[in-house]
């Protein structure tokens, strides 16, 4: 129990679509509201890097401005470190809030964009000090700048350049540095290494890797890239349309993917191990998030989907060593995996 | 078994230029390869390897004030790397189809699907509007749209990602063309529709004979789809070889580094392989081989004189190690 950092429970966000007022009434139509998260309840431990993988769409980028507090959820609430930050009972107390959220810090996935291209490197990495301690030196400040610099591999003198001298791994580590500056235990990175080549995603990604060990960070990492995620995961929650349908440790659900939906997707990743090899793609799309299936919304693209599927949402129910939302999992007449890897 | 046949694509020393305020920089340079027909070439490296640049070049699309400065691109043994623009635009379509990375774009937004098919297919073959329409509908049938017949009627933004770049390929394939320029042609879709798209294009160009030349960042899409691969680094190619030997048994250093940094699913390692620094901005390429200063195995003569494409293994690779055959034993480094 002491060892959850963060825990979401219930928590649903919904943000209203609609046309504007006028083209409503002239058409005729009412208002459009989009479920983006829905009932997530997902725990993660102290020290841990849980990953949530899902296809664009699924809700997993609202689920990390939900925690960061970018979004206040519709329903639900987020505690953190036991205070509940955000939902029924949260605190009004905007400073007490602040100095909550200040253990937790955020990495975006463009460098190219979330870096002020006109400030100096220096500048922007002492931002968050400026503003969580604004009692600090301007010596002690630039001391502090430069040994975040050289944690995440660049030069102290680095400070002194403006962004757009760096290239996309390097101002990755600068969003790095600058998620670091205030002492963080808590990492919520939402697909930081999409926009990187992959020689460059594997420096950032053993960067992060080292600094986990060495200041003990939990990270929150999300990623369309399950290769990404099974590389760095401890633990691993998959969405599809704003619900977690699994939510396994990394080699469980690698292993032994239960979820229809997460059989799908792994079959579906190419990998260098499958030279040659020929697999059945999967029929179907992501469904309308605006008009979402009843019951489980995976019923229309799973092979295995009967009334109840049709009818009833599942819940996230232990199964083995996962917990898994799937009510063929839960009856037991699911077919193990045939796995198709015809490695070569 | 298609290695003995003519060429379909045959590009020699290939060299694109652009002119800056600053000097001119070569995006490509002496650029050789060839294309049989029916195969499929990948061509991957990252951002700035020169590889969109090389597919533009093949299919006449290389922006002014860009030009190829050098070299030539020969289709069927006849060049057409110095067209005029009237007879450029028979080969391009007719010929060569092309498929980019974002569908929405490449997808005129104002006309219907079927108005673009049919316009591309009577561009380029003899067929009256009411035979036009019916191969579009076949096309569009053949790349997996449900209801081609009523789809047909509708606009690029009816239909989403995944079967708007299946709406692209129907385009590509109008024209019954011999080699597909295909340039990240599932970068911009998810997973599931990814693996729909390569299954379909693997299938399309069996049916039909076609060669593609697949450009693409994504290794696991070129093992699957390619039967040989060449490795872009800093404008040139520095490998080339059948698609398990460059995966399996890279040659050039750059390649081992690149195959060691991606990550699987399959395998469990604490660390990824890390290539250190990035590749070189064209305006300020090293001297001698481009990779010398990130090459774990760097030595004097890599810093002063580029090495040529060595035969290594089943595959040729551009580095001074491959010189001697006694040296390529210890291509494969960890």
């Amino acid at each position: 129990m002491t060892d959850d950092l963060l825990r979401m429970t219930g928590v649903t966000r919904v943000f209203d679509v609609s046309p504007p007022w006028l083209n409503r009434v002239l058409e005729r139509k009412g208002r459009v509201i989009l479920k983006a998260v829905d009932g997530v309840d997902l725990t993660i431990r102290r020290g841990e890097t849980l990953g949530l993988v899902g296809e664009s769409g699924c809700g997993k980028s609202t689920v990390a401005r939900l925690i960061v507090g970018l979004y206040a959820p519709t329903r639900g609430t987020i505690a953190y470190e036991g205070v509940t930050i955000a939902g029924e009972g949260a605190s009004r107390d905007e400073a007490a809030l602040r100095r909550t959220r200040r253990g937790m810090q955020m990495i975006f996935q463009d460098p190219y964009a979330s870096l002020n291209p006109r400030w100096r490197v220096a500048d922007i990495v002492a931002e968050p000090l400026r503003l969580h301690s604004p009692d600090l030196s301007r010596a002690d400040m630039a001391a502090r700048v430069a040994a975040l610099l050289e944690q995440v591999g660049l030069a102290a003198a680095d400070g002194t350049k403006y962004p757009h001298q760096f290239s996309g791994g390097q101002r990755q580590r600068i969003s790095i540095a600058r998620a670091l500056s205030t002492n963080p235990s808590f990492l919520v990175c939402d697909e930081p290494t999409s926009a990187l080549d992959v020689s460059v995603q594997a420096q950032v990604l053993n960067l992060m890797r080292e600094l986990q060990r060495r200041l003990g960070l939990t990270y929150l990492f999300i990623s369309h890239n399950l290769a990404v995620v099974h590389h760095i995961a401890d633990r691993v929650g998959v969405m599809y349309l704003g619900r977690i349908v699994e939510l396994a440790p990394t080699r469980e659900l690698f292993g032994t993917p239960r979820h229809p939906y997460t059989r799908m997707l792994l079959d579906a990743v190419p990998d260098l191990a499958m030279t040659g090899a020929s697999r059945t793609a999967v029929a179907g799309e992501v469904p309308n998030p605006l008009d979402p299936p009843s019951g489980c919304t995976f019923h229309p693209r799973c092979p295995f989907a009967n009334e109840r599927c049709r009818e009833e949402n599942p819940v996230l129910r232990p199964a083995g060593g996962a917990e898994v939302a799937c009510h063929a999992v839960e009856e037991g007449r699911l077919p193990p995996r045939v796995v198709a890897l015809a490695a070569r | 078994m298609i290695a003995d046949l003519a060429p379909l694509l045959a590009v020699e020393r290939l060299r694109v230029e652009f002119p800056t305020r600053r000097g001119t920089l070569v995006a490509v340079h002496d650029l050789s390869f060839d294309i049989a027909p029916g195969e499929v070439l990948g061509v991957v490296g990252e951002s700035g390897a020169g590889k969109s640049i090389t597919g533009a070049a093949i299919i006449g699309l290389i922006d002014p004030p860009g030009r190829i400065a050098a070299g030539e691109i020969r289709l069927h043994g006849r060049r057409i790397d110095n067209l005029p623009y009237a007879e450029l635009r028979r080969v391009r379509g007719r010929e060569i189809g092309a498929i980019f990375q974002d569908p929405l774009t490449s997808l005129n937004p104002l006309y219907t699907v079927g108005r673009q098919l049919i316009e591309t297919i009577r561009t380029h073959l003899d067929l009256n509007e009411t035979e036009a329409r019916q191969r579009a509908i076949a096309l569009l049938e053949e790349v997996g749209i449900p209801a081609a017949g009523r789809r047909i009627d509708h606009y690029p933004h009816q239909f989403s990602g995944g079967m708007r770049q299946r709406v692209v390929i129907a385009l590509a394939l109008a024209a019954k063309p011999k080699l597909i320029v295909a340039d990240e042609p599932t970068t911009a879709l998810d997973v599931s529709i990814q693996a729909q798209i390569i299954e379909l294009l693997k299938r399309l160009c069996r049916e039909h004979g076609t060669a593609v030349m697949l450009v693409t960042h994504d290794m696991g899409v070129i093992a699957e789809t390619a039967d040989r691969v060449a490795v872009m680094y800093a404008g040139r190619i520095v490998e080339i070889g059948p698609v398990a030997d460059v995966i399996h048994r890279p040659q050039h250093p750059y390649t081992v580094g690149l195959m060691g940094s991606i990550p699987s699913i399959v395998d469990d390692r604490e660390r990824l392989t890390q290539i250190d620094g990035s590749m070189p901005r064209l305006t300020a390429l090293p001297t001698g081989c481009a990779f010398h200063p990130r090459c774990p195995q760097v030595f004097a003569r890599c810093r002063e004189e580029r090495p040529e494409l060595f035969p290594a293994g089943a595959s040729r690779a551009a580095c001074w190690l491959l010189e001697t055959p006694v040296a390529a034993t210890t291509g494969a480094m960890a």
